[in-house]
């Protein structure tokens, strides 16, 4: 079973309705032990980095992710449900604290015009399961914040995370793939064919 | 890899009471097919994302208009965008949880701005879409904004209103010619031009795309996406043949 994190924010409609493509029944809910014993853990998150923040904080997201990468259960951020995986978020000059499962600070994108609002390349990560199968396909991004620095330094006793990278005025971070924790900063659910076989391929790792 | 997205090309799916319609400069209506059907064909033929506007938008077809977003969405997943009648966060809410990615605000923003902002706070600038409905008028920027599709003058300067849209936080503007729509004469280029080097936002251009030039005219001038209606739903135009000519022209096409 698949948990879409209810906490009042981002479309947990749409992301059901990604799983039920594929057959895969999911349950929108904040209920603690539920989310943190699913096979797959979905966070999405539209908005303000703060407001998400707000609402995480009120179901007790932190614990929850922790509970679940203990236990090596895949979880995977959507957009903004990516961003609060970071360390922290800087927003209209508000910083927040995020989740802080990476180092990091998502930022606003250097460009003249915002929101980044459509469908851009990524250049996927070597050795990348989400990404399989997908090849010179573009995905739905609609931000103006974003991880611009992967600050993880290799180690020999650690696997590495797969990141892959876009580009709008400057690089910033479109996919991580770390472990159990995976996020997105564009949004499968609406990026068509190739969207829905990257959640395909995220759905086969919940088995 | 490419620095900019795609220039996206975006089917307009004028709706009352559940059924898309389209005539020449909005009056003389016609009959052209169930919008969730026409949404699956155009997602198939690679449209990057959808606009749905209510056009009659009364309550009781409001209520139709929620069923429609919430039908399309569980068949297509692609970008939908829903206006038509969005007067308060409530209306608002209620589209998002329909389905729609993003709803546009006309009248009811030109009527109290503060809508605009009141929008944007609650869930993010990135679901607002400003749509102006503008027109050639002895305003300072040369252009207005009307109201009733296109059948009114608001008084206000069209340009003066998306810089004042991107200061309350909006996320895109959709600018449609008034002038244009319908004529299948060509994009406004000069107004198109004009907004680009105004807004901070992505812009939309749309109204009176009649032949493949207008739409790499339009790119040029400064669109970053193109919206039309007639052109495809009568199949003058199919989308994958808008993409191929764009293609062939040197822009980049999903």
């Amino acid at each position: 079973m698949i948990a879409i994190l209810d906490y009042g924010f981002g479309n947990v409609r749409s992301a059901q309705r990604a799983f039920s493509r594929h057959g895969i029944a999911s349950e929108i809910t904040s209920e603690t032990q539920m989310c943190i014993e699913a096979d797959g853990l979905v966070i999405p998150g539209v908005g303000a980095f703060a407001a998400c923040m707000d609402g995480l904080d009120a179901v007790g997201a932190s614990a929850i992710v922790d509970a679940r990468l203990v236990a090596n259960r895949p979880t995977l951020g959507i957009c903004v449900g990516m961003q609060v995986l970071f360390t922290t978020g800087v927003e209209h000059g508000v910083t927040r604290n995020g989740l802080a499962q990476w180092p990091g600070t998502i930022e606003q994108l250097q460009s003249d015009v915002l929101p980044h609002i459509g469908w851009s390349e990524v250049q996927v990560a070597g050795g990348s399961t989400l990404f399989r199968g997908v090849t010179n396909e573009r995905f739905y991004f609609v931000h103006s914040y974003a991880a611009q620095k992967w600050e993880i330094e290799p180690s020999e006793s650690l696997a590495p995370a797969k990141v892959t990278w876009s580009e709008y005025g400057s690089a910033f971070i479109a996919a991580v793939e770390n472990g159990p924790l995976s996020a997105t900063q564009f949004h499968p659910e609406k990026s068509g064919d190739a969207g829905a076989t990257l959640i395909e391929n995220w759905i086969a790792t919940c088995r | 890899m490419n620095k900019r997205p795609s220039i996206r090309i975006i089917p307009c799916l004028d709706v009352t009471d559940g059924r898309v319609v389209k005539g020449v400069n909005f009056t003389n209506l016609v009959d052209a097919g169930d919008p969730v059907e026409m949404a699956k064909v155009y997602n198939a033929e690679g449209a990057d994302e959808l606009t749905f506007l209510d056009i009659t938008a009364s309550s009781a077809a409001r209520e139709t208009m929620h069923e429609v977003v919430s039908r399309c969405a569980e068949e297509v997943f692609i970008p939908l965008t829903v206006g038509g009648g969005v007067r308060s966060v409530d209306d608002v809410n209620k589209l998002l949880r329909a389905g729609a990615d993003k709803v546009s605000v006309n009248t009811a923003a030109l009527a109290r701005p503060e809508l605009i902002n009141e929008i944007s706070e609650r869930f993010g600038s990135q679901v607002l879409v400003l749509s102006v409905d503008a027109r050639r008028a002895n305003t300072p920027s040369g252009f207005e904004v009307t109201t009733h599709g296109g059948r009114q003058s608001s008084g206000v300067d069209a340009i003066a209103w998306i810089e004042e849209g991107c200061r309350r936080g909006i996320g895109e503007v959709l600018l449609n010619s008034m002038d244009a729509d319908g004529t299948r004469a060509g994009y406004d280029i000069e107004m198109i031009s004009l907004a680009r080097r105004h807004c901070r936002t992505p812009l939309i251009a749309s109204g009176g795309a009649g032949s493949l030039n207008d739409f790499e005219k339009a790119i040029a001038a400064g669109a970053d996406a193109l919206l039309a209606a007639s052109i495809f739903h009568f199949g003058v135009f199919r989308i994958g043949a808008v993409k191929e000519h764009l293609r062939n022209s040197g822009y980049i096409i999903r």
